[in-house]
């Protein structure tokens, strides 16, 4: 799935410049960073409904290729920025967490693709 | 590649939202010296989630990287409380964080568990009431 496409599924705002034919190929939904932190999948995009610069560094560590903010969350200015320095694409669903999820889901973006560390 | 290379940070504790800064700045530097993108992520997100521990329980501390030919040394130190019983913090969920910091998104009780097993080698050596500096080596 490229960036275009879950934009389209999430009716999300795009709020980072960066490449949208960069393709995901899975997917995490947690609000909790160690959860995170503790599988590494390949090509991955992060959706959360936590708010913080940690969430973007988070992302940035385990080489993810997208965030999705749920429940219209917005970053802030100095998050958009950290996340333009490490190449992180950023978007903001209305979404809730749930549905955004499932949404990716049936359309074929599945949880694995899992690394091994 | 040099044969050594360096790296020291002061890791402030009281501000989280620079929290995992430092880690952030090896990640960064070790992707110029081209090393393998898997290494990288072992050792970023090890010394991330030890970062992020000396923020929020020992109200900050030093990180020390060490870059060898086949070896990465990470040194995180501080001068916080200590850890009284290493085997129970070591333990899937334990955590004595406040709710505050769960609801910043850690305090899951994963960090420790994560970096034992992102990294090949890892020592704790903590002293209750002088503090804690935790050795990891990731070997590539
Ligand atoms: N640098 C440290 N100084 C003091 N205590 C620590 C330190 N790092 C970890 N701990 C203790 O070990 C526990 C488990 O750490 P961790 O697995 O990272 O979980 P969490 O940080 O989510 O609580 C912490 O809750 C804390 O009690
Ligand atoms: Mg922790």
């Amino acid at each position: 799935m490229t960036i275009t496409e879950l934009q389209q599924l999430l009716d999300a705002e795009l709020l980072t410049g960066g490449d949208t034919n960069t393709r995901i190929l899975s997917a995490c939904g947690s609000d909790m960073m160690s959860d995170v932190l503790a599988y590494v999948k390949n090509r991955a995009v992060l959706l959360t409904g936590l708010v913080n610069p940690q969430v973007i560094r988070t992302a940035h560590m385990m080489d993810m290729v997208a965030i999705v903010f749920v429940r219209n969350k917005k970053p802030t200015a100095d998050m958009i920025a950290l996340a333009e320095q490490s190449n992180m694409i950023i978007l903001s669903t209305p979404k809730r967490m749930y549905e955004a999820c499932g949404v990716l889901y049936v359309n074929g973006l599945k949880g694995d693709g899992e690394l091994n560390a | 590649m040099p044969e050594q290379l360096q790296f020291h940070y002061d890791v402030d504790g009281g501000n989280f939202t620079s929290a995992g800064q430092a880690s952030v700045q090896v990640k960064n530097n070790l992707s110029q010296l081209g090393l393998d993108p898997a290494v990288i992520r072992r050792v970023s997100i090890a010394m991330y989630e030890g970062e992020i521990n000396m923020v929020i329980h020992a109200d900050g501390g030093s990180a020390d990287i060490l870059v060898e030919d086949g070896c990465i040394t990470i040194i995180l130190a501080d001068k916080g409380p200590g850890i009284a019983d290493v085997e129970q913090a070591m333990q899937d969920g334990f955590s004595t964080a406040p709710d505050n910091i769960r609801s910043l998104g850690f305090g899951a009780g994963m960090g420790l568990p994560n970096m034992k097993r992102y990294t090949d080698y890892m020592k704790i050596d903590s002293v209750v009431g002088e503090g804690t500096t935790i050795t990891m080596k990731v070997n590539f």
